[in-house]
């Protein structure tokens, strides 16, 4: 289908795409290839369309502190060639791969995928498990928000209807990470049915500080936080036994499956984080 | 100027190219309706076939997912503009003798995704090849040509490096 | 002393010198697709051009109240908005049915739905304006007034008492029932050794061709001409039908096809959307433009294979099928589809099932209920992937049951290879079939012990591999027994007129029409050896109903066995015409010579005599110098129907090799084989590539198609994310072998073979799966598609 007729305006910084967003019905574009499917298919019909890709300073990935930094703009195929996040983010540098095609990467950004929230996504996962932070602006300016705070529902964030995403925020790999990611689709580049991104610091021979964020299995992205405890103790069996996630049947799999599939990503993702080296 | 229409400016297969165009149409529909340029396809609009799929500024890009307006100031090629160039001489031959195309629609799309497969060098491997096509569906061939096609011109790209 | 005779092969008729008979010619005329130069219906755009979307009802089953559209018509853009009743006027209403299809009937089907909508998609009103942007904004201001009515969803219940008719005049909604007994069933099951009894479940389909549905009509009032661009396999049809019910004269209609993105059986039907765009032409005086979106094609495409089977095969100890038995349901949409009808698919099904075996012991039942939802017929290889997976289905789970290897059950059933003509219990003539041949050809080229061994090895390490087979027949090269007979005006008939130009080049304009299939490349390569020039001189004209002899276009795998025919005996007969006028140019016998690459040569030493560039430029220019009496008749037109046999059967064999993750149900396709008899093979590279196609539509049905409905009639899944089309990281490669078995209906002796890999994919992969997974004593899976969550189950891992 063709979209709805909608108004146009490219926002030249992020105070003014803020002001814009104060419009009825308006809308943000950045990689659009969430935006402009369902404007294809009239699921949406915003009146205005605010294009942010032409804001400054929102592009760039930076090293500092401890932490990586990535703008809200920068392209998933920018990420997949970056040197800083091959090398300190390890767990997203995983990830990226199994976003959409080449051509869908060129263009949808880190900072849409964790804005759009789809709860079968795999960087929303990322940053809850790394206990990364959102950065947004808004009309009181901006303020930092806890990953584990910002997937609130279906779709739902904490980002309110004049906020702008502007940069995703998470310490840096050490040489003592480790992280694992798995997702099982039908065909390479669908929605995942379920998928696991974790992390943990090797301690010794064990695993300290587990973090497991599985995706497909809820309205958002969510921690198994009974299982990380048992596999933290180093027993795989019964970091399954412990998973508690309650997931809902979908057009790709009922819940049972789910559930299933969800156990057998644990252990491949917790032999990924023993066998990890950084 | 209204703001549901604007002008653009840009590049198309190396022509300046000025117009009015309405900032819901999308990027195939301008090249294809606007521009006459009919090389590129339209199969879902919702970026899932890769029919649409054509090169902004270097990259492909799905053109169903992009508004013309977004295209102000762009470089845009399609398969016309990438064919005169040249540039995927090689892959149209290999694709014809292959029949790695059989009703042709996915076929732009195809080469335009097979072509940023080749550009990054080396010989990719058969299973390479196929994740690399992975977005861009075809109901003719099955693949297996398309496969054998895109192998033969890495190798022989490849081949011709000294 | 031994005595060898060492004269040379009698040369047949297809032993022509420079014969591109056999060979892998690239098709011409690729460049202009590869450059994206293409001309598709999609593509077409003519002044004055208005383009029409459609509102359609949202529910499965709804009387339609009023129709308010007064804010549409003045929405920006609009030319009209109509209605079904106010179409009416233009076009007349049809009904899809067939007489030699006993007792089918239907309901009679408008343009747009009038007074009631069928099926969730149904277009109940019409608006035309400038582009489609302002059409669909029009669409939305449109208030239609539905009364909702119950929706009829389930087949199984659709014939009860209980259940609403959908169609009242009907008084049922049963649409064609067929009933087959044939030897002794009961007895042949009772003496049965082992007998298997299952049911098969196949998933609605559709076939999601690359480029959508389009259409662009022109009526010329000043002509009184219809011009009609669209994406058919079949012009000849669609001119005579838009001709019938616009009530017009064919000769004032002309269908032009040029390029068409894709259409494996779905662009052969009548579709009311179609039809609704040529009358709106008409109506409005406009060109009209219509091409379905990816969204409304989900539900307006035809669907098809929505069967449920009830199975059952009785063996003996020694692997002899005693009797094959089936019931078969199947619940199309409202309406049976025209003209070919949706009883056609269960028909097949009644007559396919069990068809390479000689087991004589046979019983079917089919019926094909009406259901509000979208409407189901002829799809690539009809019928055939439903009785192939259940017959082969069968087989193996028998052949398992008695602890018989697959392919040894098979060597002792399969039709023998040197008793034909021969009949099966279903009543289908085979002519010459080659199963044994083509099964002896596939153990080698997949090295079949070999991948038992690799299988075995791997399971001893928990690695669960797969071999399944399939053994088919498949219909090809009908003749007017499929649909003539009936009464449609279908033709099973096909023309080709050849002609030599000024400049000594060949045309060949032809009734059998493109889709990607490569059926240009295969006329050219006929006429090209049958005439005797190189065939970068054959210029072939296709899809156009004032250009072309009347004929069938493509489908049923026709195009080579028909349509190459009667192009090669076109090009036989010009090249008679020729050597007469070149006789009498060089007084010569017209027997003593013969056109080789271009150059008329005396045949026995091959001298070459005269150019046809020079033959030409006297018959046309100087015909004054020729001698007297003579009339240069530089075109010939022959035609071609098979009269020796209804179909050209085929028969193949098909080997999937898979590996199945018990942990996830995940299936990964590693090798998929296809030894596949055709008869002659005009051009071995198209015929394997039309394997390679097939196969994987066929793997999407085993893995991963289905077209969701819940119970209200809605679609759950009408979009490309979640209608699962086979993609390139999934599928294995595919290898082909062949056989040759030729024809003597046809000099060519070509059959088809356009169908024959999604004919079997469905079955092996079944087989493959459920071969994997026996040492794991899972219950055989038979419900397709064999999703995860299908393959958990039958693991007991959910």
């Amino acid at each position: 289908m063709k979209p709805a007729p909608f108004a146009y305006r490219r926002a030249r910084t992020t105070e003014e795409a803020v002001a814009l967003l104060g419009e009825k019905d308006a809308r943000l574009l950045a990689g659009g290839q969430s935006l402009i499917a369902t404007l294809n298919m009239r699921l949406s019909s915003p009146a205005l369309l605010i294009d942010i890709n032409g804001v400054g300073g929102l592009g760039g990935t930076v090293h500092k502190n401890g932490k990586i930094e990535i703008g809200a703009l920068v392209r998933h195929a920018q990420a997949e060639r970056s040197e800083l996040i091959v090398k300190y983010a390890p767990l997203i540098a995983r990830a990226l791969p199994h976003i959409g095609h080449a051509a869908i990467r060129n263009r949808g950004t880190l900072g849409g995928s964790i804005a759009f929230a789809d709860p079968a996504a795999e960087l929303p996962a990322c940053l809850l498990a790394l206990e990364g932070e959102v950065e947004a602006t808004g009309p009181s300016g901006k303020r930092t928000i806890r990953a584990q705070d910002f997937f609130q529902g279906l779709f739902e964030t904490a980002l309110g209807s004049q906020d702008v995403l502007t940069a995703i925020r998470f310490p840096a790999a050490t040489k003592d990470t480790r992280v694992g990611f798995a997702e099982l689709a039908r065909r390479h580049g669908d929605y995942a049915i379920v998928g696991l991104a974790a992390c943990a610091r090797a301690d010794g021979e064990r695993l300290s500080d587990v973090r497991l964020a599985f995706f497909g299995v809820g309205a958002t992205p969510v921690r198994a936080r009974r299982a990380e405890a048992a596999l933290a103790s180093g027993d795989v069996d019964a970091a399954v036994a412990a998973l508690d996630l309650v997931p809902q049947d979908d057009v790709q799999a009922t819940a049972k499956v789910k559930t299933h599939l969800a156990g057998v990503l644990l252990r491949r993702v917790a032999k990924q984080l023993m066998e990890e080296r950084a | 100027m209204s703001e549901h229409a604007l002008d653009i400016s840009l590049t198309v297969n190396g022509e300046r190219v000025h117009e009015r165009v309405e900032a819901r149409k999308t990027l195939v529909d301008f090249l294809r309706e606007d521009l006459a340029l009919t090389g590129s396809h339209v199969g879902c609009e919702h970026g899932v076939c890769g029919a649409c799929t054509v090169r902004v500024n270097g990259e492909i890009v799905r053109g169903c997912l992009m508004l013309a307006v977004q295209c102000d100031g762009a470089t845009v090629e399609t398969i016309e503009g990438l064919s005169d160039s040249g540039e995927i001489a090689d892959l149209q031959a290999a694709f014809e003798q292959r029949n790695a195309l059989q009703c042709g629609y996915c076929t732009p799309g195809m080469i335009a995704a097979a072509q940023d497969l080749l550009k990054r060098g080396g010989v990719p491997s058969r299973d390479e090849i196929r994740e690399h096509l992975s977005g861009n569906y075809c109901r003719c061939t099955g693949y297996h040509a398309i496969v054998d096609a895109v192998e033969a011109v890495a190798q022989a790209r490849a081949g011709a490096k000294p | 002393m031994k005595i060898t005779d060492d004269s040379p092969p009698v040369l047949t008729a297809l032993d022509r010198p420079n014969s591109y008979i056999g060979r892998s010619v690239p098709r011409p005329n690729l460049a202009r697709l590869t450059q994206g130069r293409g001309l598709y219906v999609s593509d077409v755009t003519l002044p004055r051009m208005a383009h029409v979307a459609f509102v359609r009802s949202p529910h499965a089953h709804a009387r339609i109240g009023g129709i308010a559209a007064d804010a549409a018509k003045k929405s920006p853009g609009v030319i009209a908005v109509v209605t079904g009743a106010e179409l009416a006027e233009v076009m007349t209403p049809w009904i899809g049915v067939l007489t030699h299809l006993k007792g089918l009937k239907s309901a009679a089907q408008s343009p747009i739905a009038v007074e009631v909508a069928c099926w969730q998609g149904e277009a109940v009103a019409a608006v035309v304006a400038r582009t489609r942007a302002e059409a669909e904004d029009a669409c939305e201001l449109v208030e239609v007034s539905y009364e909702p009515l119950p929706a009829v969803t389930d087949p199984e219940t659709a014939l009860a008492a209980k259940t609403p008719v959908i169609h009242a005049s009907l008084g049922d909604n049963l649409c064609f029932e067929r009933k087959l007994d044939v030897g002794a069933v009961d007895k042949a099951f009772a003496e049965a050794d082992a007998v298997v009894e299952t049911t098969f479940l196949f998933g609605r389909h559709t076939g999601v061709t690359t480029e959508p549905r389009a259409v662009v009509a022109d009526w010329n009032a000043g002509e009184q001409r219809m011009t009609v661009y669209h994406g058919t396999q079949a012009p000849h049809m669609m001119q005579n039908l838009f001709a019938k019910h616009l009530g017009v004269a064919e000769q004032q209609v002309r269908v032009l096809t040029k390029d068409v993105g894709g259409s494996f059986g779905i662009k052969v039907h009548t579709y009311a959307d179609e039809m609704a765009t040529v009358a709106l032409s008409k109506l409005l005086k406009h060109p009209v433009k219509f091409v379905a979106d990816r969204i409304e094609s989900f539900v307006t495409d035809i669907h098809a294979r929505d069967h449920r089977v009830k199975a059952k095969i009785g063996v003996k100890s020694d692997g002899t099928i005693t009797a094959f038995e089936i019931d078969d349901l199947t619940g199309i949409g409202p309406y049976s589809v025209y003209p070919r009808t949706s009883g056609i698919e269960a028909n097949q099904v009644v007559n396919l099932v069990g068809g390479p075996y000689t087991c004589p012991n046979y019983r079917a039942q089919a019926r094909v209920v009406f259901t509000n939802k979208n409407v189901m017929c002829q799809y690539r290889a009809v019928g055939h992937p439903l009785a192939v997976a259940v017959t082969e289905g069968l087989v193996e789970q028998a052949a398992a049951k008695i602890g018989m290897d697959p392919l040894e059950i098979r060597r002792r059933n399969l039709f023998p290879d040197d008793g034909y003509p021969c009949a099966s219990a279903a009543g289908l003539k085979f002519e010459k079939l080659s199963h044994h041949e083509s099964l002896a050809h596939l153990d080698a080229l997949m090295n079949y012990a070999g991948l038992r061994a690799e299988q075995s090895r791997l399971r001893s390490q928990g690695i669960y591999r797969g071999i399944g087979f399939a053994s088919f027949i498949e219909v090809t090269n009908p003749s007017a027994a499929f649909y003539g007979v009936g009464g449609a005006r279908i033709s099973s008939q096909d023309g080709a007129t050849v002609k030599l130009d000024a400049q000594g080049n060949i045309s060949v304009a032809t009734g059998v029409t493109e889709q990607g299939q490569g059926a240009e490349s295969v006329i050219a390569q006929c006429v090209a050896t049958a005439f005797g020039v190189s065939i970068d001189k054959v210029r072939v004209v296709t899809g156009d109903t004032d250009n072309t002899p009347y004929g069938g276009g493509t489908w049923a795998s026709r195009a080579a066995g028909i349509g190459g025919e009667a192009a090669w005996q076109a090009g036989k007969a010009l090249r008679g015409n020729v050597l007469a006028v070149a006789g009498a140019m060089l007084q010569a016998k017209p027997e003593a010579l013969d056109i080789r690459n271009g150059i008329v040569v005396d045949s026995g030493s091959g001298t070459e005599r005269l150019s046809l560039e020079e033959l030409a430029r006297v018959a046309y220019f100087r015909p004054d110098t020729l001698p007297a009496g003579i009339q240069a008749e530089l075109v010939a037109t022959r035609h071609y129907v098979p009269r020796a046999w209804p179909f050209a059967f085929t028969n193949g064999i098909q080997a999937s090799y898979l590996e199945v993750d018990t942990d996830t149900g995940f299936v990964k396709l590693l090798k998929h084989w296809c030894v596949e008899d055709c008869g002659t093979i005009i051009n071995p590279q198209l015929v394997d590539e039309q394997i390679r196609g097939g196969v994987v539509q066929g793997i999407g049905a085993a893995l991963f198609e289905e077209c969701l409905y819940d119970e209200r009639g809605q679609m759950l899944n009408g979009n490309m994310a979640d209608y699962l089309v086979p993609m390139a990281a999934e599928m294995p490669d595919i290898e082909c072998g062949h056989v040759v078995s030729p024809t003597a209906d046809s000099e060519l002796g070509a059959k088809g073979a356009g169908e024959a890999g999604t004919a079997g994919a469905p079955a092996c992969v079944m087989n493959a799966i459920n071969d994997a997974l026996r040492p794991l004593h899972a219950q055989p899976l038979t419900d397709m598609p064999f999703t995860p969550d299908k393959i958990l189950r039958a693991l007991g891992k959910v």
